[in-house]
């Protein structure tokens, strides 16, 4: 394997570990912020205690999404450093700004958050809870600002030494074209993993008693999320599918295996092998002219195929499609759950009805694979570029030697395994263990010095 | 003054405060196994639970902020100190999440405990070979980094990763004298005896050695102005660390003043990072590129400036508030 290939297997790698975390911690910080807000204004124990049980978690996952983190920071100079020297004047700000209000922002009130429940009083500590949970949305915004621009660059000019600049307005770079439909159905895809994390953690413990008022309450309340968010998020992924269409239109072919052209209207294929060599979908299961009308609401809308584009800038048709139909097929299992819960809703049997629950735990790590399918279809399908149409993957890799680039991914894959698989495991055993009526707060079990967080000051009993 | 000095000085700014603030704790890290097992070593880690993230936050500021403010050498010294970086990364790992790990499981304690204390020395010995590397000069062509992968690799980079070391460790028992007592905190005076002596001698090293290093540095050092600079600067370090040596032994008693040895070994840090300052000015790759060379252009600067300069203090402020809600000595029932 040359250095290239080693550097993006490295780069695909470190990310999609590293989002795995945030995609979790952006929707439990704000759950977290929803608990203490109902704990404060109705008083009710279990409120206090489901904050207390997700609290444990949150700050599991926070710690591995910080390290992961400040890995990614990096990995833009040491693998892609040509790219960070050519787009660094217009990106680099971005994520200056990112850390300046987002990283400051979360690292700043999680102590509190975390050991300040008796140090501060309700309200402080309800506003720690509320910066961090903010603090991860704004973290988000910057972030895929910045990803975005890589996928639809506006707002810049050419510099003489071939660097881009920013052009007159930095409002053209942020909100660039793709950015308000990544914004908005990554930040709701965060908010269905979690509510799919919290609704499955629900069911297991309802299928072992069903009158754990904490496990209700959880369950109820990730049913809701699942029910009114699944159906925004299919809708939002329309969308942000038409804006690629105008503005990637190589990624919506490969997506949808159109490697030919359709002059009177193109068919959805909705499974099929596709076949790069002979430029062809095999097996396809298709329904005609579905796919224009999706696109194009005109079922005889000519589409065009990967053969209008030179055969140098296709992206790899194989990966794109199926981790395409991996999310697309997720969001609607999704939906179907969400549907579901509001017919046991209606016949009153929402926690007596073990198949939902049964269904509800099978879905709990849906969002994490839908997430990282979403990625690899959004990243993979923006190949061979970094920079749109402008700056190649090729060009954009550090002058590094393959030994040094395949010796640090080795050890980046055995460590992630090892630190982020036991981090894992000890969520899971925290998931294991039901919501009692008086979760204690405390994060370090009983040896971490009793005092620093004594269990009895956040909330009463159910 | 120009836009790209200022932006010198503020990237300046968060290493130094990087530097500082997590060096107190990766420094505790380095020395856990000075700690007994159990309450000892749970305090010293309850010392820094609250903080350490946001102290880490400063070095995601200097990496970021270097490819905001001067993306050139973001990209010419990322790929040069490649395996250190590497290393210093998996290191931060280790010790990032044995925050958290440890008390998650307390059968496997102890390896959490080691992970915490390896990972810290790692990601130390990672940082000082760094600084080492860079001040001995690496091979740039172009816009870009030209020279092997073990190019950092070094006696003088290595000795620079010691030296690092041993401040780092020095800090951290500063640290734990201020906020402990009892048994954690003597150990940490009996652990900061022999460290101050320890950091003059690696400190005078690492000066006797870099004039040696570039024509550049030998000519700031030993020629105007930079003389006057030259024969001061060891008298105050020798000066502070003279101070530093008796106020540890001052420490724990009633009426003792705990923070000082901390405030010293600040002077000593701060003092080299001036002599460091005085040796690299103006550049951002000692020898190689200077800090206009490398600079973004006006516009990136200037749409930064705004925000840095509205975030900057408010993040100082908030920052101080998180300390001060931890502030006094932790101890066995926690904080007071
Ligand atoms: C819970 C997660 C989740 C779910 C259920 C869905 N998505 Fe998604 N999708 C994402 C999570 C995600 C993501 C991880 O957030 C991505 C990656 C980059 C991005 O902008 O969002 C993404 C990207 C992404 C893209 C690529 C956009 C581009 O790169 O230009 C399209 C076209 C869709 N999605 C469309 C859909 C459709 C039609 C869905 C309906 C079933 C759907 N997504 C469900
Ligand atoms: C967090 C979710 C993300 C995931 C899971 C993800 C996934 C991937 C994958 C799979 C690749 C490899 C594509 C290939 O080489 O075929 C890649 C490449 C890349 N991505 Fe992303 N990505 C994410 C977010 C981002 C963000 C936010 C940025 C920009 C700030 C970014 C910038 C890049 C760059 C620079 C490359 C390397 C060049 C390339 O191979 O395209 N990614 N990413
Ligand atoms: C290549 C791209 C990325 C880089 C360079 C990056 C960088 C970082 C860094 C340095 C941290 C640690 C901050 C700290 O010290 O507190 C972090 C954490 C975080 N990142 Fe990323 N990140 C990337 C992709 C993403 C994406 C795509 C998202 C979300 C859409 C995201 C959301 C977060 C959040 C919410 C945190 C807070 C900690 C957590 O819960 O994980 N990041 N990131």
């Amino acid at each position: 394997m040359d250095a290239l290939l080693l550097a993006r297997v490295q780069f695909a790698f470190t990310v999609s570990f590293h989002f795995i975390f945030p995609a979790f911690s952006i929707g439990l910080a704000s759950y977290l912020m929803v608990l203490e807000g109902l704990w404060l204004k109705t008083g009710r124990g279990v409120y206090a205690n489901l904050y207390r049980y997700w609290l444990k978690i949150f700050a599991i996952t926070f710690a591995m999404g910080v390290v992961s983190g400040i890995v990614m920071s990096y990995q833009f100079g040491t693998n892609w450093s040509v790219f960070s020297d050519k787009a660094g004047p217009v990106i680099g700000p971005l994520m200056a700004y990112e850390v300046l209000t987002a990283f400051f922002l979360e690292a700043g009130f999680l102590g509190v958050m975390l050991f300040g429940i008796n140090k501060v009083g309700k309200g402080l500590h309800f506003a720690a809870t509320c910066a961090v949970a903010i603090g991860t949305f704004i973290s988000a915004f910057w972030i895929l600002s910045v990803n975005s621009w890589m996928q639809t660059p506006t707002g810049f000019e050419m510099g003489a030494n071939g660097q881009f600049l920013p052009g007159e307005s930095w409002p053209a770079i942020i909100f660039n074209p793709s950015f308000p439909y990544r914004l908005f159905h990554t930040v709701t895809a965060a908010y269905l993993t979690t509510a799919f994390v919290v609704g499955g953690v629900g069911a297991w413990h309802l299928l072992k008693d069903r009158a754990n008022p904490g496990a209700r309450k959880m369950f109820s309340m990730a049913m809701w999320m699942a029910a009114l968010v699944a159906p925004v998020q299919i809708v939002a992924g329309d969308l942000h599918g038409l804006n690629t269409l105008e503005h990637q239109p190589a990624k919506i072919m490969a997506m949808e295996g159109h490697y030919q052209s359709h002059p009177e209207g193109a068919p959805l294929i909705l499974v099929g092998i596709p076949n790069s060599a002979e430029k062809r979908v095999d097996h396809a299961v298709q329904i005609p002219k579905a796919s224009s009308l999706i696109l194009k609401h005109d079922a005889n809308a000519p589409l065009a195929g990967l053969d209008t584009i030179p055969e140098d800038e296709h992206p790899p048709v194989g990966v794109v499609f199926w981790s395409f139909r991996i999310m697309v097929a997720l969001g609607f299992a999704m939906l179907g759950v969400g549907l579901w819960s509001l017919v046991a809703r209606a016949r009153r049997s929402l926690y007596d009805w073990p198949w939902l629950h049964k269904a509800a735990v099978l879905m709990g790590p849906s969002g994490f694979v839908a997430v990282i399918a979403g990625w690899v279809t959004t990243e993979v399908g923006r190949q061979p570029w970094t920079v749109y149409g402008l700056l190649r993957t090729a060009d954009s890799v550090s002058p590094l030697d393959a030994p040094a680039v395949a010796a640090s991914l080795l050890a980046f894959v055995i460590v992630y395994f090892a630190v982020f698989g036991a981090g894992t495991w000890y969520i899971l055993r925290l998931m294991a263990k039901p919501p009692e009526p008086h979760e204690s707060a405390t994060l370090a079990g009983p040896v971490r010095t009793a005092g620093i967080t004594p269990a009895s000051q956040i909330g009463g009993t159910h | 003054m120009d836009l790209t000095v200022i932006w010198a000085a503020i990237i300046a700014f968060a290493v130094a405060a990087y530097v500082v603030m997590d060096g107190f704790d990766l420094g505790i890290g380095i020395l856990f196994p000075g700690f007994r097992v159990g309450g000892e070593r749970d305090m010293a880690m309850n010392s820094i639970a609250p903080v350490w993230d946001g102290n880490e936050t400063w070095l995601v500021l200097g990496g970021g902020g270097l490819l905001a403010a001067f993306p050139l050498a973001y990209a010419i010294v990322l790929p040069a100190l490649y395996a250190p970086l590497i290393v210093m990364l998996l290191g931060l790992i280790f010790r990032g999440v044995a925050f958290e790990f440890r008390w998650r499981d307390p059968a496997h304690r102890a390896g959490w405990d080691a992970a915490f204390c390896a990972g810290s020395l790692a990601a130390t010995l990672a940082q000082g070979i760094t600084l080492g590397a860079l001040l001995q000069g690496i091979t740039v062509e172009g816009r870009a980094y030209a020279g092997g992968w073990w190019e950092w690799l070094s006696p003088f980079s290595l000795l620079t990763g010691v030296s690092l070391a041993i401040g780092y460790a020095l800090l951290g028992s500063c640290w734990l004298i201020w906020k402990t007592s009892g048994a954690v905190q003597a150990d940490a005076q009996r652990l900061a005896r022999p460290l101050t002596p320890a950091l003059l001698v690696a400190i005078a090293a690492v000066s006797a050695y870099t004039p040696f290093l570039e024509g550049q540095y030998y000519e700031r050092w030993f020629t105007s102005p930079g003389i006057f600079a030259s024969v001061p600067m060891p008298l105050l370090v020798a000066g502070a660390g003279y101070l530093l040596w008796r106020s540890i032994g001052r420490t724990g008693q009633a009426g003792g003043r705990d923070w000082l040895p901390f405030l010293l070994t600040l002077i000593i840090f701060a003092l080299s990072m001036i002599g460091l300052a005085i040796s690299i000015w103006p550049d951002v790759v000692p020898g190689r590129v200077t800090i206009w060379e490398a600079a973004a252009p006006e516009r990136s600067q200037i749409f930064m400036l705004v925000g840095a300069g509205i975030l900057v203090p408010i993040i100082l402020g908030y920052t101080i508030w998180a300390y001060w809600v931890f502030r006094g000595k932790v101890d066995e029932a926690g904080y007071h």
